[in-house]
């Protein structure tokens, strides 16, 4: 296999799981709406005080998307594990590591990217400032990525599963306390008005090493799930 | 001849019969250790200049803390053994360490709640090593759940492997981020290369139930491992034969 036609197969996949995802436009809009409710949920459950909601409103936000991201992952392997093409995937010439990143990046396309766009809209119910909702804007374009990278490991061992939705959250969401932690910094440390260029470099650095890490992993745990 | 030795090692009936032999040679010299190591912490060594008697309970807390961390490793190296070789005994390692590991996190973060609230005057606070060893004990706790949750063992004990491997990649990253978010707790007092700035007579039975605990490790691992084995392969000859004769 030449690298043109594995670049073509990476395409050709992407491609058709955009197609899919848009035949069903109604199940798009799952992920957003649990977004928007969670988000909503917490100026009701902590008060709703202008300078509270400024003080919690980012890490709100960013955890409310951590949480999006993986009720959306469970799925990225399902439909294609329930009717079998996941093992054609698997038995392709094509190395699997390219097959997975062509899947988990049209799933961020179509669940992640329409997270970011919708955040301004949620910074202005939680009355956070301009400049806020920008460097949110920016950690969560770096950081989503890494969340779905990250989740694809597990979802790739728990497809198998009849009930792995809990055993998913149990197995991903320890992972995710690094993107957290340096996102919630970034976003923290701009509130006090200072550079947060290191921040956003240790993001774009974990986002390359889940790059070129977690599709290994995933590959790997696919194996596992389909023997 | 060596690896001759290694090659037998991996057959489980063989190992059954060596790790029972094995198994009195480590928990001897555990026992003495840790019985030493008590002694010495509890009754020879001075009080902290500043934290009085309670300091004490470092004897069990750093010790378990330093377990903590080394058997996740083990637990990944035996998982990689597994998963590049196929070997049955790894796998069974592997899982057994898992909860003996757990309980040794378990143990590092209640020791240090209790540690702490006279020290610091709460029971809980969100400092960089506590933070990353809850996280350590969660990550234990998604690695036994996922090998409960497969019912083949072969395949749960390979994508247990795998899921310890990505773990292992991550523990230095969450364990650098949340160190750069928050630290309250003491730094390293003994692993500073020039001069320790711990005092001697602590530092020996630090040291003492370090040791031990690496034994206790050693002895409970082959122990559960010797179950896991005798469960997995309940249908082979050599254990109807090893039960038949009892």
């Amino acid at each position: 296999m030449n690298s043109a036609s594995s670049s073509t197969a990476f395409l050709l996949l992407l491609r058709r799981d955009l197609v899919l995802a848009f035949r069903r436009r109604a199940e798009l809009m799952n992920p957003l709406l649990f977004f928007v409710l969670v988000t909503a949920l917490f100026p009701l459950g902590i008060g709703t005080s202008p300078e509270l909601l400024k003080a919690v409103g980012q890490g709100v936000i960013w955890v409310a998307a951590l949480l999006a991201s993986l009720l959306s992952l469970e799925s990225v392997f399902r439909s294609d594990f329930e009717d079998g093409s996941l093992e054609q995937f698997l038995l392709s010439a094509h190395p699997v590591t390219i097959l997975v990143l062509a899947k988990v990046l049209a799933h961020w396309l179509v669940t992640g990217l329409p997270l970011l766009i919708i955040v301004p809209l949620l910074g202005v119910l939680l009355d956070l400032p301009g400049d806020s909702i920008k460097v949110l804007m920016l950690t969560l374009a770096l950081g989503t990525p890494v969340l779905s990278l990250i989740g694809a490991i597990g979802v790739a061992l728990t497809v198998g599963l009849r009930r792995g939705g809990m055993i998913l959250s149990l197995l991903v969401l320890p992972l995710y306390v690094p993107v957290l932690i340096f996102a919630a910094n970034a976003v923290e440390t701009a509130a006090a008005g200072l550079p947060i260029t290191a921040h956003l470099s240790m993001l774009g650095g974990l986002l390359v090493l889940a790059l070129s890490l977690s599709p290994l992993a995933t590959a790997a745990a696919l194996r596992v799930s389909l023997s | 001849m060596i690896s001759r030795f290694f090659h037998q090692l991996g057959s489980p009936r063989y190992f059954y019969r060596f790790s029972g032999r094995l198994i009195p040679w480590l928990a001897v010299p555990c026992a003495v250790l840790m019985l030493a190591g008590l002694y010495q912490g509890l009754v020879v060594a001075p009080p902290d200049y500043q934290q009085g008697e309670s300091y004490r309970i470092m004897f069990v807390h750093v010790p378990s803390a330093w377990m903590s961390l080394f058997i996740y490793i083990v637990m990944a190296a035996a998982g990689a053994i597994a998963l590049i070789w196929h070997m049955k005994l790894a796998e069974v390692i592997a899982i057994s360490s898992a909860h003996i590991g757990a309980s040794f996190t378990f143990l590092a973060l209640i020791t240090g709640s209790i540690w702490g609230k006279p020290m610091w005057g709460t029971w809980w606070v969100w400092d960089a090593r506590l933070t990353s060893e809850l996280i350590l004990l969660f990550l234990y706790l998604g690695v036994i759940a996922l090998h409960n949750a497969i019912d083949d063992k072969r395949t749960a004990a390979r994508a247990t492997a795998i899921l310890s491997i990505v773990g292992v990649v991550n523990i230095p990253i969450i364990h650098y981020s949340v160190e750069w978010w928050n630290t309250l707790h003491q730094g390293p007092t003994v692993t500073k290369f020039d001069a320790p700035s711990i005092d001697i007579r602590m530092l020996i039975p630090l040291l003492l139930m370090a040791v031990a605990f690496k034994l206790y490790y050693a002895v409970v691992v082959l122990m559960r491992a010797r179950c896991e084995l005798l469960e997995r392969e309940r249908n082979t000859q050599w254990v109807t034969e090893l039960v038949e004769s009892k």
